[in-house]
Parts: C-alpha cells; sequence; structure tokens
C-alpha cells in the first residue's frame, strides 16, 4: 500500500473529492459516447493523427475553452472566499493551491493555446500557404502541449497541486517548504508543454518567412502575421531560458541539487531573475497576437486601411526588444538597490511608449471610419479605454521608490488582470466571434455576442477596480483571509459580484455557440464581415488545400482590393497540390512523453526510464521513416471546388 | 517534389530549404540554452559553499584532449560536407565516420573527467558551483551523445539509399549541428576552465 499511498491528496476536502468523482464520470461519459457513436475510428483518422492546420488549431481552441473553464472556476473560488472577512470557504493551503494553478492555468493553458489556435488556424491562410512549414511538428508541438496540460490539471486529484504561486519562487518552491509532489508537477507538466511551444515558435517563424504569397513581402504581411511573427520570435529567445530554469528546478527538487537553496552556495534570487527573463517576454507573446487582432477587427469594421502599417510593425519591435529588458521590475523590493531598480524603471516605463503608438494608430483608423458596431469591434473600442487604464497603472508601477507601496499588494493583482483581460482575453473572445464563420461556416448570434461583451465589462470594472483601492489600502495579494477590522469587506464583495457576473458572462459565451449552432443561417457565403485579407478569399468551409491556385499579393489589404479595385487574386490554372500525410507518431509519442513526465512527478525511475527509452525508439523511427507525402490530383480539386462553390448558392 | 538542379542537394526542394532555415531558428533556441546556463554559470561560480572551486578540480589534460578532438571532428565533418558536394559518397562516409569516432573519443574523455569529479567529491550535490557545472558540462555532453547516435543513423541511411536530396539534407543539418557543439565547447573551454584555472 505505500508504494499507492503517494498519489492521495495531501489536503483531501470535499471539493477535490467532487472533482475526482465528476472527472471519473466525464472521462467515462466520453469513452461511452464516442464507443456508442462508433467515432473511435472518426476520432483517430481525422483528429488524432491529423497534421493539418486548421484541424490542430481547433484542438488548441478545445483545450483553450476547456482551460478558460478550469481557471475561471479557480477564480470564482478564490473571489468566494474573499467576499467576506474570516471566510472558511477555503484553508490556507487550498488558497495557496487554488491560485497558483489559476495562475499557471489561464497563462500557459488558456491564453497560450487560444493564441496559439489563432497562429494555426489563420497564419497559413493569412500568407496564401497550403499549411505550415513543418505539419508532422506541428501536430507534435499541440501533442505535448496537450499532455502537457493534462499532466499539469491531474495534479488536482493525484498528489496534490502546486501551491507555491504560479512564479514558484525558492526556497518556498523547494523540497523544505513544498512538500508535496504539486511543484514536480509544476516543473515537469510546464517543461513537457513548453517544449511543444518551442516548436511552435520555429514552426511558424520558418512559415512566415518562406512560404507567404507570390508578392507579399514582409512589408505587405497582414498585421496579425507580423504580430504572429514577432511573438514567435520572442518565443524562440525565452522559452529556453524556461527550459533551462525548470530543469535545474526539477533537479532541486528530484535529484537534490543546490541551485536555488540556502546553503551550500545555492542563490534563490537566481530562480526569480531567470524566472521573469521568460516571464516579461512572455506577456508580451500574449498581448503582441492580441494587438494584431484588434489591428485586423479595427481596420475591417472601421472600413478603412490600418492608419501607420509602418509604426505599428516598428513600435511591435521595438516592444519585443524591450520585452527582455525589464524582467527585474518584477521584485523591486528585493534589494538590487537604487542603480538597477532606476535602470529596470526606465526601460519599464519606455515601454509605454511604443504602446501608446499602437493606441494612437488604432484610433487614427478608427477616424473618420465607417464604424460598423458588430461584436468583434464592440470588443475592440471596449478594449482600448479599460486597457489604457491598465496600461497607466503599470506606469505607476514601474516607479521602482513607489513599488515600496504596491508591491504584492491587490493592486498589482488589479493591473495585470486589467491589462490581460481587456487586452488579451477580450482579443481572444473578439477573435473567436469574427473567425466563427470562417471556421464552422454560420456566425454566432450578435445580441448575445454584444450582451456578453457588456456583461463582461461590467463584471470586469466591478471584480478589478475595487482592487486598486484595497491594494493601495494594504491589501496583500495570496493571503487567504482577512479580519474584519481592515475595512476591505465591502469593497471584496464587490469585487466577487463582479466576478459573478463575468461567470454568467462566460456562461452566456457558450450558450450563445449552443444557440448558434442551432438557430444560425448557414447561408452566409465565405466573406459575412466584408472583411480585408486573404484568409477570406477562399471556401467556407476551408478546403483541406487552402487555395485551389495559391493567390498573388499586391497591397496590405489583398482580398479588399481584390474586391474593390479588380485585382486579380488567382490567376492560372489548378495543378496537383502537394499534401503530408497522417501521422499516429506526434500523438504516440506524446503520450509517452505523459507517462514519462508522470514517472518523474513521482519519482518512479523504473518506468521513466522505460519511457524514455519509448521517446528515444519514436525518434529513431522518424529518423528511417519515409515519407514523401501525397498529391490530390486535379479532378479532386476542380470537383471539391465545384462542390464548394455550389454549396454557396 | 520540385528539385531544383542548380542548387546543392541539401537545398534542392523547397522542403530541404525550409528544414535548413528551420534548423538554424533551432540554433538559435539553443543559443539562447547555452546563454542561461552560462549566465547561471557565472552568477554561480564562486558559490562553492563547502565544496571544493574550480582551480582545486580543473585537469587541463584531459580538457586540452577533449577540445584537440571535437576540434578536429568538426573539420573532418566539414570535409565530409565538401565530399558530399562533389557526390563523392565513398569519401563523405569515410569523412563522417572519422567524425563519430572523434565525437565518441571526446565522449570517453569527459566520462572520465567526470569520474574524476565525483572522486574529488564534486558532486552534482556537493554546492551550486558544481551543480552548475556539471550541469553545463552535461548538458554539452548529452548534445554529442544525442549527436553521435544521430550521427549514425544518418550514416546508415547514406549507405542505404545513396546521396539523395533528402540524406544530402539531413547530414547538412548534422554538420550544422555538430560545427555548433564545438563553437559551444571554445565558450566552455574558455570561460569555464581556463578562467577558472586562472
Amino acid at each position: 500500500m505505500d508504494f499507492f499511498n503517494r498519489f492521495a491528496v495531501p489536503h483531501p476536502s470535499f471539493l477535490i473529492y467532487g472533482a475526482m468523482v465528476s472527472i471519473a464520470i466525464a472521462m467515462i461519459a466520453v469513452v461511452v459516447g464516442i464507443t456508442y457513436f462508433k467515432k473511435w475510428g472518426y476520432l483517430w483518422r481525422e483528429w488524432l493523427t491529423t497534421v493539418d492546420h486548421k484541424r490542430i488549431g481547433i484542438m488548441y481552441l478545445i483545450v483553450a475553452l476547456l482551460m478558460l473553464f478550469r481557471g475561471g472556476v479557480d477564480a470564482i473560488m478564490m473571489r468566494y472566499q474573499l467576499s467576506m472577512p474570516d471566510n472558511t470557504f477555503l484553508d490556507s493551503q487550498h488558497y495557496n493551491e487554488v491560485f497558483t494553478t489559476h495562475g499557471i492555468v489561464m497563462i500557459l493553458f488558456m491564453a497560450m493555446p487560444f493564441i496559439t489556435f489563432f497562429f494555426n488556424y489563420l497564419i497559413p491562410l493569412q500568407i496564401g500557404a497550403r499549411d505550415v512549414a513543418f505539419p508532422r511538428l506541428n501536430a507534435l508541438s499541440f501533442w505535448l502541449f496537450f499532455m502537457g496540460a493534462m499532466l499539469f490539471n491531474m495534479s488536482f486529484v493525484v498528489g496534490g497541486s502546486p501551491d507555491s504561486g504560479w512564479t514558484s519562487y525558492f526556497p518556498l518552491a523547494g523540497n523544505e517548504f513544498s512538500t508535496s509532489v504539486g511543484t514536480n508537477y509544476y516543473m515537469i507538466a510546464i517543461q513537457i508543454a513548453g517544449m511543444g511551444t518551442l516548436m511552435t515558435g520555429i514552426n511558424f517563424i520558418t512559415t512566415i518567412l518562406k512560404m507567404r504569397a507570390p508578392g507579399m513581402k514582409l512589408m505587405k504581411m497582414p498585421m496579425f502575421t507580423w504580430s504572429a511573427f514577432i511573438a514567435n520570435v520572442i518565443v524562440v529567445f525565452a522559452f529556453p531560458v524556461l527550459t533551462v530554469l525548470l530543469a535545474m528546478g526539477t533537479m532541486d527538487r528530484l535529484f537534490g541539487t543546490n541551485f536555488f537553496t540556502t546553503d551550500n552556495g545555492g542563490m534563490d534570487m537566481l530562480w526569480a531573475n531567470l524566472f521573469w527573463v521568460w516571464g516579461h517576454p512572455e506577456v508580451y507573446i500574449l498581448i503582441l497576437p492580441a494587438f494584431g487582432l484588434y489591428s485586423e477587427i479595427i481596420s475591417t469594421f472601421a472600413r478603412r486601411n490600418l492608419y501607420g502599417y509602418k509604426s505599428m510593425v516598428a513600435s511591435m519591435v521595438v516592444i519585443s526588444i524591450f520585452s527582455f529588458l525589464v524582467w527585474a521590475h518584477h521584485f523591486f523590493t528585493m534589494g538590487q538597490g537604487p542603480l538597477t531598480n532606476s535602470i529596470f524603471s526606465i526601460t519599464t516605463m519606455a515601454i509605454a511608449v511604443p504602446t501608446g503608438v499602437k493606441i494612437f494608430n488604432w484610433l487614427f483608423t478608427l477616424w473618420k471610419g465607417k464604424i460598423v458596431f458588430t461584436t468583434p469591434m464592440l470588443y475592440s473600442i471596449l478594449f482600448i479605454p479599460l486597457f489604457t487604464l491598465g496600461g497607466v497603472t503599470g506606469v505607476m508601477l514601474a516607479m521602482s521608490a513607489a513599488d515600496y507601496q504596491y508591491h504584492n499588494t491587490m493592486f498589482l493583482v488589479a493591473h495585470f488582470h486589467n491589462v490581460i483581460i481587456p487586452g488579451v482575453v477580450y482579443a481572444m473572445i473578439a477573435g473567436l466571434t469574427f473567425y466563427w464563420p470562417k471556421m464552422f461556416g454560420f456566425m454566432l448570434n450578435e445580441k448575445l455576442g454584444k450582451w456578453t461583451a457588456w456583461l463582461l465589462s461590467v463584471g470586469f470594472v466591478l471584480a478589478f477596480i475595487p482592487m486598486y483601492i484595497t491594494g493601495l489600502d494594504g491589501q496583500a495579494r495570496r493571503m487567504y483571509t482577512y479580519s474584519e477590522s481592515t475595512g476591505f469587506s465591502t469593497l471584496n464583495m464587490v469585487s466577487f459580484i463582479g466576478a459573478a457576473i463575468m461567470a454568467v458572462a462566460f456562461a452566456l459565451l457558450v450558450y450563445n455557440i449552443y444557440y448558434s449552432i442551432r438557430y444560425a443561417s448557414r447561408d452566409i457565403g465565405s466573406d459575412p464581415w466584408d472583411a480585408r485579407s486573404l484568409e477570406w478569399a477562399t471556401h467556407t468551409p476551408v478546403p483541406e488545400y487552402n487555395f485551389a491556385i495559391i493567390p498573388e499579393v499586391a497591397s496590405t489589404e489583398a482580398f479588399w482590393d481584390s474586391k474593390k479595385k479588380g485585382h486579380e487574386l488567382f490567376k492560372g490554372k489548378i495543378e496537383k497540390i502537394h499534401m503530408p500525410n497522417n501521422s499516429p507518431l506526434p500523438f504516440i509519442m506524446s503520450c509517452i512523453f505523459f507517462v514519462f513526465g508522470f514517472s518523474m512527478v513521482f519519482s518512479i525511475w523504473p518506468v521513466a526510464i522505460i519511457a524514455l527509452i519509448g521517446i528515444l525508439a519514436c525518434l529513431t523511427y522518424r529518423s528511417f521513416e519515409k515519407d514523401h507525402g501525397r498529391y490530390i490530383s486535379v479532378e479532386e480539386i476542380e470537383e471539391t471546388e465545384a462542390k464548394l462553390r455550389g454549396a454557396k448558392k | 517534389m520540385k528539385v531544383d538542379n542548380s542548387l546543392p542537394l541539401e537545398y534542392s526542394t523547397e522542403e530541404n530549404s525550409l528544414k535548413i532555415l528551420g534548423f538554424w531558428i533551432f540554433l538559435g533556441a539553443e543559443i539562447m540554452l547555452f546563454a542561461t546556463l552560462f549566465t547561471a554559470y557565472f552568477t554561480l561560480e564562486n558559490r562553492i559553499g563547502n565544496g571544493p572551486s574550480g582551480a582545486e578540480i580543473f585537469e587541463i589534460s584531459p580538457v586540452l584532449v577533449e577540445t584537440i578532438l571535437l576540434l578536429t571532428s568538426s573539420f573532418v565533418i566539414g570535409l565530409g560536407i565538401h565530399a558530399m558536394r562533389l557526390g563523392n559518397k565513398k569519401a563523405m562516409m569515410i569523412f563522417f565516420s572519422i567524425t563519430l569516432l572523434l565525437g565518441a573519443g571526446f565522449l570517453g574523455f569527459e566520462i572520465y573527467e567526470f569520474i574524476h569529479y565525483v572522486h574529488v567529491g564534486a558532486t552534482l550535490q556537493t554546492s551550486a558551483f558544481t551543480a552548475i557545472l556539471l550541469t553545463t558540462l552535461g548538458t554539452h555532453g548529452l548534445h554529442v551523445t544525442f549527436g553521435l547516435v544521430w550521427g549514425l543513423f544518418i550514416l546508415i541511411q547514406i549507405k542505404k539509399r545513396g546521396l539523395t536530396p533528402e540524406t544530402a539534407n539531413k547530414s547538412f543539418i548534422f554538420s550544422l549541428y555538430w560545427h555548433f557543439l564545438d563553437i559551444i565547447w571554445i565558450f566552455i573551454f574558455s570561460f569555464i576552465y581556463l578562467k577558472g584555472m586562472m
């Protein structure tokens, strides 16, 4: 029995047992459902082994939405716990676990796959390509990410969740103070998912540099592609730091090294520094593609070319460089001395300049535009003032002397939610609404969509603005309770109400998807928004080869010009198309990675070694495999094209 | 697959040139990986706790032998790629085999070196300095080990399938990887061993 004791959750409670039961029921329901409808073959052929960037994109989307709700439940539990003084809903250990997993799930397993979904689905379409540069690698990226996410989520019911914050600072995260396997999960699950992200980065840089349609010079790329390119460059330069960091953390926890301990020369601040050398660029990896989406949406619905294209690109390049030069602003109070603090203070404030350039570019795009208030546009309009508010409080936090007042208070929590929610989350929902008809052939309901946007915004303001005030009054973050005499209770209750309204908004989003699946018109053509770039130039649903003929591009608004100025996109005749073959290898290899990760978490060495051999065997198989892809014949393409054209009428 | 005969074999198809660019970007990520290890090394270099310092445990002779072996192997793989461009399969295979043998020699000496460190009481657990030293060297050593197996697979494929756009592409990418490991070793030699012994 000793062997099995390690899998028990160290701090069980009613909630965790409930989760165990519901996870078990859900898994049984899924398996029974797939078997009942005889979908195993379909699932295997069309999804688990696919290398099609559009399908991989949709799988990223599904995971992101699931994780959004998991992280959301964490959030609502925290807000409920703090809504009243001396609340006993969660104990301190449980609260630590909840805020830790909320942070990691939302950043790494919700926001990251959400933007990766947009990379996958949109970039090949926007640049007029048939797939990404390395389709097989793309599938491996997804499955590694997926297995990392699943491994991380398992910590909740097997062995215990990580509990030392999403930053996992040592020595708190060391063996001495974090005795459960939770932090092992953190180190290893994020490592596995991170490898997938790094491969995504390499894949998309190559795709964007080498596979653009003829005529699409770098400065004629759609703005989302530009933002994705820069974000992926940041991925390639930032994620190796995380790889090393997590490897060192793993060794400290599993092999007794002294990198971050407090004796034998270990240095705990090394963790904090390296973490933020990765962590700060990471937030720009999230926000830049969001900026790209807003640029697409705003210029589409203002019916104008994007104002200041060149300055948009330049500002993103500057942001990407600065993102690597500001990391120490996360710990101004941890004793670097005034000179270092001043330097990082200035670099941090300097980021506000290129970001401000972007805000003004959007405003000038709207200026004299014929604005159409669709749901995606509503999100973009709400984004501008709310995000600017978050940016301004960011500049406040950047002042290192004043930061001694704000550091680790709710003020900081309010600030980063204020940039991430209107910045990233709004962009994700706006982009999802915008591209939904491209993916599925029907639009989400506009009325419900606008209700969601307004509810989300009201909820957001109620939930987070009070935190600025309690933060300035001294309410520390990550504290599981407070006493009545602090006077924080009213504002925290307001905050909880706001969080509840946000929960209703997300529920409404789900209802909107359900409602639109049932009732929305399927007769919308391939360009329902009257949009501007190449992804709208192909059919809906997009055929697997994307474009029967590769388009030729002459401006940044290729599709708009073809509609309004008679630019001819598709010249020449259809030729046979080379496509990659599906492969089960990425899925199988990632499953072995899951086993490897799990046995590492619990230090079950024999299994870990066997899994490692399995991974190497997969690599060996891949090295010797002959896979030249396949061709789609001209007749087959013409048949598909005719059918898609017919279906539109 | 379209083959463009005006380009060297390893660049001759679109897929091939994509793979080479992708690998260059991967090497960019690898540079960041080693840069992080070096940063951590320089931070922890003097934090020796109760363990030995670099000056006490470094031995110049095995390190010099390792350096000579690895630098020579990098030159030889260059000759191998040159032979591949000339279409001389046999010469290429010989040069690649020599490269791998030199790499194996390097690895042998490195293992000897590691055993020496453990004997003089510089294990992974001794201090922050020994941990980062062994981690940095070990990461490089693991890369070499991985390269040896990978190179062997490529050799087998060339023997079986001849010089095709595919095998030429793999060999070329492997040579980039091997040169990269050599460059990293130069940094390790200069900034870990020489600096440590001074």
